[in-house]
């Protein structure tokens, strides 16, 4: 087969073909060329990761600190807060993110620009960003002073404790929803027209083509941006830091804000490493759970 | 309709920026205005002309930034690339679970990870070298990107391989004539993830490396913000200016992010 035939081919057939497992075993050159490939993965693994990561894991491993840490109510509350952080927080940029990309897949060169300005809050710096959302949330801020023009009072935004969570939420949502949009477009975009073309014949479109293809079809990488985003933001220290600082009094304080206060000002490293091993419960089965959706064979296309 | 709202989501917080930084005094935050009163460029000409003392090295600061952020973003490709095209497409079974199965290990948040990174590089004698932070960002950028190449590569029918392996391609010639072009949307995602990444990273940075020259525009931003009576206008300019360089980069392979040629499609 040429070439170009074998193109077509991929065309047409969707289901991409699995060699049976015999062929999968690699000998002589193959092998050495397969192994010099894997090489530099595997160096940086061993020269870079492991031993940071068994470090940290030892410095947590003491059971005292987690007795230390569950007998404390700021401690208690802060996992409340991360639970509602992350629960809400990664599922929203996600899902607003799959919503975004299917606008940009319109044509047009307004649509093409509004995709350069909407990777602008990915590439400010993370702390500017959200000071400048914190500026803007409080009482006195931009954002209450715009609400005035047209008549309405503000609320104190970091001062209450569902509206300083959604401030976090919110921020976190718009620095961190162009990864996923492009994350998705590209997804999209392998998506042949073929299927489009056929759903139309069909009478899919706008909603039901939304419901019926994009959503079967991307469900697998919803799913693993889902549980992405889920382990990154239960390491996010940025967010909860800058935008609310904690207010009220503490009470949006996360995991990773407390871990770091134990970390660099308490001077108890111990209980820093361990206040994120307790999230541990959390990010293995989710870490689990994305592997096996990697794993999975039924393929979209 | 739609684009209007959008606008208003992603340039609100820009535009709060901007008022900051276009402000004389750079107090704007908590007088209460929308619309800069008596505009002027002095805090973006104080960045460029490093004329006010907290930035006179941003130029220098900014080359710092720019090489860590294109060598996080040229090493993280390559290693990811290679490693998942043996993965994925050489050994197509179990070599790839046990190459995701290494993502368990980086579910541990990577800050906490900094005290030990810190001994190790130590160890190694690369404390205080750009290097330094480079390895940490390819480290906990690596497996991730291999990941989403992983993914992708699925869609690229493994037919095309064989193909040229029966016409007598090198597994080599294989990645560089087939793979790597077929998979240009998925590896311009994953350059700008490991660019950003390193680009927005800080606490790395800031334990690190500690020798002025080689600070980086990160850590400078965070020294204003530590200090309370800075005006806020110059890191606001600061950071306007620094995001420009990431803006610019995403211009320039948007086309091979948008024309999508994956799965053999054109």
């Amino acid at each position: 087969m040429s070439m170009q035939q074998v193109l077509a081919a991929g065309r047409v057939r969707l289901t991409p073909h699995r060699p049976p497992a015999w062929r999968r075993r690699l000998h002589g050159s193959e092998l050495a060329w397969a192994i010099a490939f894997t090489m530099p993965y595997i160096g940086v693994l061993l020269a870079f990761a492991i031993f940071p990561i068994a470090y940290g894991l030892w410095m947590a491993s003491d059971p005292a600190l987690y007795v230390t840490l569950f007998s404390s109510d700021e401690y208690i509350e802060a996992l409340i807060s991360t639970a509602l952080y992350v629960g809400i927080g990664a599922n929203a940029s996600v899902f607003f993110a799959l919503l975004l990309s299917g606008f940009f897949m319109r044509r047009g060169w307004w649509v093409k620009v509004m995709l350069v300005l909407s990777m602008l809050p990915w590439a400010l710096p993370a702390q500017t960003a959200f000071i400048s959302f914190h500026w803007m949330m409080i009482y006195w801020g931009f954002l209450n002073s715009l609400l005035e023009v047209f008549g309405i009072a503000g609320p104190d935004w970091l001062g209450d404790y569902w509206l300083a969570l959604g401030a976090n939420i919110v921020a976190y949502t718009w620095k961190t929803m162009p990864l996923w949009t492009l994350i998705f477009l590209a997804g999209r975009m392998a998506i042949p027209q073929d299927l489009y073309d056929a759903a139309e014949v069909d009478g899919a479109t706008g909603l039901r083509r939304f419901v019926h293809l994009v959503i079967p079809l991307m469900a697998n990488l919803y799913l693993v941006c889902t549980l992405l985003a889920t382990i990154w933001m239960l390491g996010d220290y940025n967010t909860p830091d800058m935008v609310s600082g904690g207010a009220p009094l503490g009470s949006t304080a996360v995991l990773a804000t407390v871990g770091v206060e134990f970390l660099l000002d308490a001077g108890r490293p111990d209980l820093g490493v361990a206040a994120v091993v307790a999230a541990l419960p959390v990010l293995i089965p989710a870490g689990i759970l994305l592997i096996r959706r990697l794993q999975t064979r039924e393929v979209q296309l | 309709m739609l684009s209007v709202a959008l606008l208003i989501w992603w340039l609100l917080p820009l535009y709060n920026m901007l008022l900051i930084a276009l402000d004389p005094e750079g107090d704007t935050e908590f007088t209460g205005v929308i619309w800069p009163a008596d505009p002027t460029l002095k805090a973006f000409a104080g960045v460029f002309l490093e004329s006010y003392w907290y930035l006179k090295d941003f130029w220098l600061q900014f080359g710092n930034s720019s090489f860590i952020g294109a060598m996080t973003m040229t090493f993280t490709a390559l290693i990811s690339s290679l490693g998942s095209f043996a993965l994925g497409r050489m050994w197509r079974g179990k070599a790839g679970a046990i190459s995701t199965s290494v993502l368990l290990l980086y579910t541990v948040p990577v800050y906490f990870l900094v005290i030990p990174f810190y001994l190790l590089m130590h160890n190694y004698g690369l404390n205080d070298t750009l290097w330094a932070v480079i390895a940490a960002n390819v480290t906990f950028a690596v497996p991730y990107a291999l990941l989403i190449l992983q993914w992708y590569g699925r869609l690229i029918p493994i037919e095309l391989d064989d193909a040229a392996r029966i016409d007598g391609a090198t597994p080599i010639q294989v990645y560089l004539r087939i793979y790597l072009p077929l998979m240009a949307p998925a590896l311009a995602v994953v350059g700008i993830f490991a660019f950003l990444t390193a680009w927005n990273e800080y606490l790395y940075q800031f334990i690190l490396l500690s020798s002025p020259g080689n600070k980086t525009v990160a850590i400078t931003l965070a020294t204003f913000f530590d200090n309370e009576d800075t005006p806020w206008n110059y890191p606001v300019a600061a950071s306007l200016i620094y995001a420009l360089l990431p803006v610019a980069l995403f211009f320039a392979i948007r086309r091979c992010v948008a024309t999508g040629l994956v799965s053999g499609k054109r």
